[in-house]
């Protein structure tokens, strides 16, 4: 059963996944329902149910939901519309590399969480700043990694192409951005879920709505029921985003899986 | 007249960290005739592959020139095609696509790259594989797909490096007599490099051998063997005869590289 990197069939594969969280439920209903914990510190699983149920229904959290994932669409949806182009300019050619990488790789250390109260100022309190911390927290890294994958494109390839006769241009067109496409859409997949990280933390500054805002709301309440509901809606639209992200990467370059 | 004079060829590698320059081929002198079909022999490590990129305008030499009908090879063009031993299909691209990448970056209109596609299709053996992918492919079949991308560009020159290198045995027959095949009805001019004794003498009219490095030409051996050429040859007294002296040479120089490494290993 347990051979190295034998795959298991798609059942087992489902059922694992699944029963792992069965085992994390099941583990967090002991501990509540058994009152191993106080219930001050965490709710049991029902009962974070049924306030989930009362956000929607009298709270009307499902404008909080779309108010977040708003803002996480808008801000790395720019992010990509730049980065993207940027990073495989640089990846392409090493005089705009050498130009831009310092920069970016220093710019890319400022932790985007600590330019909150700087783009309040700059951008007041709406949508634009929030967009604008999503922005600095997934346009740097992706710029770096879009050009590391173009730049480690097969050379062999890129040599192959010279000699059928493909000009620099053909080369970056028909070589360099097909070849690095799945990874570019697997690197954009990965910032994606670290926007969800940068969201929250922008709302919990400041914020009218959306789910970091009630959950910094539900922490002054003291009503963790809340707090856990939050963090199970974002897992649940991470793993739900995700999973769309990967079936569309399948569905567009079927040559590059194994 | 020669249709690829390489004249005082030379290629040396400048040193990393501060090390010494390695010397990977001493000034070369090549004249190859139109339609000839030359291989080039050498032990690996003598700079045979350096030459080949050379010629191709991958790398550049430290001295000397290259000149491809009397034009100086300056960079790589679809006039000299190659044909490498790592399997460089395009893997976003099918067998048809691969094979018209050339025609497609030189502009050749839609019509055309059609015909010419299935030309070359039906020459390597690859009908019914048009729409597969290069992953789909076994070794054999991704080689015979580039070499089908090589000529249908119409190179003046075949560059082939170690083309065969990473197949099997019986593989590697099969794609040596439809290469030959194809050279009988087109005969193009060819540089196979090879570390495969009996492959250089099966392909050649001339088999060219280079030593051990830094790379020079040691050696240059006529094949006066019939064409056609049928696998059956390498069995034949004549073509034993070629295979003893080669291996003579190739054995000399084995043990020179093999005796460099040791001294490169002491130091």
């Amino acid at each position: 059963m347990f051979r190295p990197l034998i795959p298991v069939s798609r059942g087992a594969k489902i059922v694992l996944g699944v029963a792992f969280f069965v085992l994390f439920v099941g583990l967090w209903a002991a501990a509540t329902f058994g009152k191993w914990v106080d219930p001050l510190f965490l709710r049991d699983p029902w009962q974070t149910i049924v306030t989930g149920w009362t956000l929607l229904a009298a709270h009307a959290y499902h404008i909080d939901i779309g108010v977040t994932v708003w803002r996480v669409v808008g801000g790395f949806v720019v992010a990509a519309l730049l980065g993207v182009p940027l990073g495989i300019l640089m990846g392409a050619y090493k005089p705009i590399e050498a130009f831009f990488e310092p920069f970016i790789s220093f710019a890319r250390y400022l932790p985007a969480s600590a330019f909150i109260p700087l783009l309040i100022v700059w951008a007041g309190l709406g949508e634009r700043s929030k967009m604008a911390v999503i922005f600095i927290g997934a346009f740097f890294p992706l710029v770096l990694m879009v050009a590391v994958i173009v730049s480690s494109t097969r050379r062999d390839l890129v040599e192959a192409a010279y000699t059928l006769g493909a000009g620099h241009s053909g080369i970056v067109r028909r070589v360099l951005l097909p070849a690095s496409a799945p990874q570019i859409a697997e690197s954009l997949r990965l910032v994606l879920g670290w926007a969800w990280t940068y969201v929250i933390v922008a709302e919990y500054i400041a914020a009218e709505r959306g789910i970091g805002k009630t959950i910094i709301d539900s922490q002054a309440l003291a009503a963790t029921d809340q707090i856990i509901f939050g963090i199970v809606v974002i897992g649940i639209i991470g793993l739900v985003s995700d999973y769309l992200f990967k079936m569309v990467n399948q569905k567009l370059f079927p040559w590059s899986l194994a | 007249m020669s249709k690829l004079v390489i004249e005082g060829v030379s290629r040396i590698f400048p040193g990393v960290h501060g090390g010494e320059p390695t010397r990977a081929l001493e000034p070369i002198d090549l004249r190859i005739a139109d339609n000839d079909f030359i291989t080039v022999l050498g032990p690996s490590g003598c700079g045979k592959s350096t030459l080949l990129r050379i010629v191709a305008g991958l790398d550049h030499p430290t001295t000397g020139t290259v000149l491809l009908d009397g034009q100086k090879v300056t960079r790589p063009g679809p006039d000299r095609g190659m044909v490498f031993q790592s399997y460089t299909l395009f893997p976003w691209l099918t067998v048809r696509e691969n094979i018209c990448f050339g025609l497609r970056e030189r502009g050749v209109p839609a019509a055309a790259q059609q015909r010419i596609s299935e030309e070359w299709i039906g020459k390597v053996g690859l009908r019914g594989f048009e729409r597969h992918l290069p992953k789909m492919l076994s070794g054999g079949m991704q080689q015979r797909t580039a070499l089908a991308r090589a000529l249908a560009n119409e190179p003046k020159i075949l560059l082939l490096a170690e083309p065969f290198g990473a197949l099997d045995n019986q593989t590697r027959a099969l794609m040596q007599e439809m290469l030959l095949a194809i050279w009988e009805a087109e005969r193009k001019t060819v540089i196979f490099v090879t570390h495969d004794i009996e492959e250089a003498i099966f392909m050649a009219s001339r088999v060219v051998v280079m030593s051990a490095r830094p790379g020079r030409i040691k050696a240059e051996l006529a094949v006066d063997l019939p064409h056609p050429r049928h696998y059956t040859m390498k069995t034949t007294p004549d073509f034993a005869a070629l295979k003893a002296r080669l291996t003579e040479e190739i054995r000399i120089e084995s043990i020179r590289a093999a005796e460099q490494m040791a001294t490169k290993a002491e130091a």
